[in-house]
């Protein structure tokens, strides 16, 4: 049985009792503690930097060249936290509340009303690290509205909170580097995890400019690796950002959770051929003043611009008349889809939907007429105004529009249509984030446990940072207490030169392949197989298919595949093998698990299961639990579930309506 | 939006490594429609290069939309290539024309050695960084974030610095490999901001140190790298600097 180890009492005492309990490891002995750290993102960089702050000795690891450029600093919109400086009602509970409805009754209600507990530590802390945060007149911290919530609770600067939260978690870390307790270990990519005794006890990394394998050991070995989005080939995720260190830890044993709850973010530029290599996102934060609509006539020829009111659908509006343009992102996405399936598709490929902004120009350049008191203004310089106000609130995402598609957003609304951005599965951890390998943890979003079937916006910002600066130090902290024992393991431990052979001999044999195709070109299949049949809409006979698929698909890429250059040297091509591999194997498990899960929920869409007006159909009596599967060899899996308990909320239907 | 293609040559700068001397190789690439963006233009150079035997360009690049500050080439004499405020990931193919020969080289600067091709190594940046480009606040010391109430001004300006994507092109836009942009962005950042200034002092020097250590040149406002940064870091931040790093070495003690 899965014991996710959840603390007795009641749901607001949990997280208290917790610290006040937990073990602690004295200052002493943590100088003799070593942690692993893979990835250095929200979640690892702030796990790093708190680990070292508290005085472990802390190995931090990413594949770039350097920590800053995690794909954390890609988030543009926000952060959430339950601060109510809006004085609209806002508190803990209602944060909580949000997330758990939000993410479809398939959360962790422990986990994410801790998340909601920290979320207001997280804005101080960075506040205090000189995270510029947008801010009012009156110097105080300024909050915008996002998708599925009722309050004003984002905390943002501008459209690069990403980029503004990791270079403050970054500093976090590179203090602690220049204190000696993080050493960086940069442009290295872990290939394993190394178990003792059933314990994690290290990793084998590849050192990506030398190609050299590498032995580091750790008393605990933490995976903030991020998501698998980029299993789909086209994502808004970076090129780079990959499920290999999760993958790795996933065939050591650690069961991974939910892998098909994958989300699709309704606000992206669309595809433009077959050329693309990935996908932007424009903000969520884009759908508090835009509007989304389609032509209401098939076959509509006018340009946006000339198409009269009465002849369009603002379908959210019309759909969800109480939430509008603010329905959670599973929902807009869906919807836009069944647009452009039935045919009001906008732009060449009909695979697009407008996202409006005239109108909101026109309200904003109102305003500033008031606000400066001018009179005989023409309806030109109040459009003039509105842009100004419009573009300091969302002058970087026009920008990035104009210079992807060549079109003014200022002038003709934005195309847009869904994209993979974000992967709610992930390794299951307990209460403690701890895997099914002892010593072994996930972080951020390389775990499962806060966001469900679908996450909110500005949510994933809020769950790397409390995950790493304020839940880890904690829980690893009091697993480690058990370790002050046992010292450090030299790497010449037969565990550690098995593990490395293991890891010489894979990257030997995919070398040694000698075939025809690059890695690129079969991740490009995959992500076509996995784009149509377990994506935005998936069924029982497309997932079949699909599983068959990419059991040929593997066969094909391990007698096919070319990788140009050498083992021992800096090889690009050789970490994309490397990646594509894990990825197809993932790619399988992601429809073994949507095969199983006969019921709509969040992110994960089935045909089989919906309500007459096309909304998802959850099965709570058979489907209110955590897939949690067990790697039991190539093309084997055992399901193992735990069953969700709602104590507090009680679950129903979600209704955006 | 139609689609054009062009047929072009690319003069690529080819290094095996930091310890080889590398040289320029002409590439045909044909069939570029203008929708692509400039990288998806070497991801079908490269895609030829491995499917003819060849040895693909290595380039860094990491999130294309412009944020992680990881894609380094210096295209037709330009960090990040012709257009303004902007990045080599969000680069198009519409900068360019039919016929056009375009030629793409690495950042050069001693403190950036060479790892392959187009790749280099900004370790450099990130010892700047540990220099000194930090709050001292540990985790869980913080108290309310509206407990200090920050002037909007100073917190856009802050904001504005903070933009910095550590990407380099300051520096390799400059005929002295000054980094002093990069550095005056942080210096700025956090010197704006009530939170910096217990470290005000010590950071600054501490950071121009590293700076000349890690051998990047000197200053000579020439301004070449505001007019290429690609979030338009203004070089008001290099007077800034000026200003702080004087005014911490006249009191320092």
């Amino acid at each position: 049985m899965l014991d996710s180890k959840i603390p007795s009492g009641k749901l607001d005492d949990k997280w208290v009792d917790y610290k006040g309990h937990c073990k602690l490891v004295n200052p002493a002995n943590k100088r003799k503690m070593e942690v692993i750290i893979v990835g250095t993102g929200l979640a690892g960089a702030s796990a790093a930097a708190a680990m070292g702050e508290l005085g472990y000795k802390v190995k931090a690891f990413c594949f770039q060249d350097s920590p800053r450029r995690a794909h954390s600093i890609a988030a543009q919109g926000g952060i959430n936290a339950a601060k109510n400086y809006q004085n609209d009602g806002d508190s803990v509970f209602r944060l909580f509340y949000d997330t758990i409805k939000g993410g479809d009754y398939r959360a962790r209600e422990a986990n994410v009303h801790r998340l909601a507990e920290v979320s207001s530590n997280i804005i101080d802390q960075c506040v205090a690290q000189g995270v510029p945060f947008a801010r009012e007149y009156g110097g105080l911290l300024s909050n915008r509205s996002f998708g599925g919530t009722q309050v004003q609770r984002t905390f943002y600067a501008a459209g690069q909170t990403g980029q503004q939260l990791l270079i403050g978690a970054y500093q976090a870390l590179e203090r602690q580097v220049a204190l000696g307790n993080v050493t960086m270990h940069a442009r290295h990519e872990m290939l394993d995890i190394v178990k003792i005794d059933g314990k994690a006890k290290g990793i084998i990394a590849r050192n990506l400019i030398t190609g050299e394998l590498e032995k580091h050991f750790g008393h605990a070995v933490l995976i903030c690796s991020g998501g698998y989005g980029n299993v789909y080939y086209l994502s808004t995720n970076a090129m780079g950002s990959n499920v290999t260190a999760a993958w790795k830890a996933h065939k050591q044993g650690a069961y991974f959770a939910n892998p098909c709850f994958t989300q699709i973010h309704p606000t992206c530029i669309p595809v433009s051929g077959d050329h693309q290599s990935k996908l932007t996102l424009m903000s969520e934060s884009l759908r508090n003043d835009g509007r989304i609509w389609v032509p209401k006539n098939v076959g509509e020829t006018r340009k946006a611009n000339d198409i009269p009111e009465a002849d369009r659908d603002y379908f959210l509006e019309r759909r969800y008349p109480a939430f509008g343009n603010l329905v959670p992102r599973d929902v807009a996405s869906r919807a836009a889809k069944e647009r452009c399936d039935a045919g009001f598709g906008v732009g060449t490929s009909k695979q697009a939907v407008y996202l409006d902004y005239a109108a909101a120009i026109l309200r904003y350049g109102k305003i500033e007429v008031s606000k400066q008191g001018l009179s005989n203004i023409s309806e030109d310089q109040i459009i003039a105004l509105g842009k100004e106000v419009v573009k300091e609130k969302y002058g970087n995402l026009f920008e990035m529009y104009a210079k992807i598609t060549g079109e003014n957003p200022y002038e003709v609304p934005m195309r847009i249509y869904p994209a993979v951005h974000y992967t709610m599965g992930g390794l299951w951890v307990d209460y403690e984030l701890q895997t099914t390998v002892p010593g072994l943890y996930a972080l951020g979003e390389a775990n499962f446990s806060d966001h469900g079937a679908n996450r909110l916006g500005a949510s994933a910002l809020m769950q790397g940072l409390a995950d790493g600066y304020f839940v880890a130090p904690y829980t690893v902290g009091n697993n480690l207490a058990d370790e002050i024992y046992n010292a450090a393991i030299p790497t010449t431990h037969p565990a550690f030169e098995e593990a490395a052979k293991k890891v010489a001999d894979r990257i030997a044999s995919l070398k040694n392949i000698n075939g025809k195709q690059s890695a690129e070109s079969f991740h490009k299949r995959l992500g076509k197989i996995i784009w149509n049949e377990c994506g935005m809409s998936r069924n029982a006979a497309g997932l079949k298919q699909a599983i068959a698929d990419l059991q040929a698909l593997k066969k094909e890429f391990w007698s096919d595949l070319r990788i140009p250059g050498e083992i021992n040297e800096y090889n690009p091509e050789l970490d994309k093998a490397n990646r594509v591999a894990d990825f197809i194997e993932l790619g399988e498990l992601m429809c073994v698990d949507a095969l199983t899960r006969e019921e709509s929920c969040g992110g994960h869409f089935r045909e089989e299961y919906q309500t007459p007006e096309g909304e998802a159909l959850r099965d709570d009596e058979n489907f209110m639990f955590v897939s949690a599967w067990e790697n039991k060899g190539e093309h084997e899996w055992q399901l193992h579930k735990e069953e969700l308990k709602y104590d507090v909320i009680k679950p129903s239907q979600r209704n955006y309506k | 939006m139609s689609q054009n293609t062009m047929n072009l040559k690319v003069k690529v700068w080819r290094q095996k490594n930091a310890n080889t001397a590398g040289a320029f190789v002409t590439y045909d690439v044909a069939g570029i429609s203008d929708e692509m963006s400039f990288l998806e233009m070497m991801d079908i150079l490269n895609e030829r290069l491995i499917t003819e035997g060849g040895d693909p360009v290595a380039f860094d690049h990491d999130c294309r939309e412009g944020i992680c500050g990881m894609c380094s080439m210096y295209i037709n004499g330009k960090p990040h290539g012709p257009w303004q405020a902007n990045t080599t990931c969000q680069l198009h193919m519409r900068a360019f024309k039919d016929g056009e020969t375009i030629v793409i080289e690495p950042w050069r600067a001693n403190s950036f050695p060479i790892v392959k091709d187009l790749t280099v190594d900004r370790s450099a940046f990130d010892r700047i960084i540990q220099a000194g480009g930090y709050i001292s606040v540990n985790t869980g010391n913080a108290v309310d974030g509206n407990s200090l109430p920050i002037e909007k001004q100073n917190a856009d300006d802050a904001f504005a610095a903070a933009m910095c994507i550590g990407c380099g092109a300051c520096v390799a836009a400059c005929k002295n490999s000054s980094a002093m942009l990069f550095l005056s962005a942080k210096v700025s950042h956090l010197a704006l901001l009530p939170q910096g200034a217990p470290e005000r002092k010590s950071r600054v020097l501490n950071m121009v140190a590293q700076m000349d250590k890690e051998g990047f040149g000197s200053c000579t406002n020439t301004g070449a790298c505001e007019a290429t940064c690609p979030k338009e870091i203004s070089i008001a931040n290099i007077a800034r600097l000026n200003k702080e790093y004087l005014g911490a070495s006249l009191s320092a003690e």
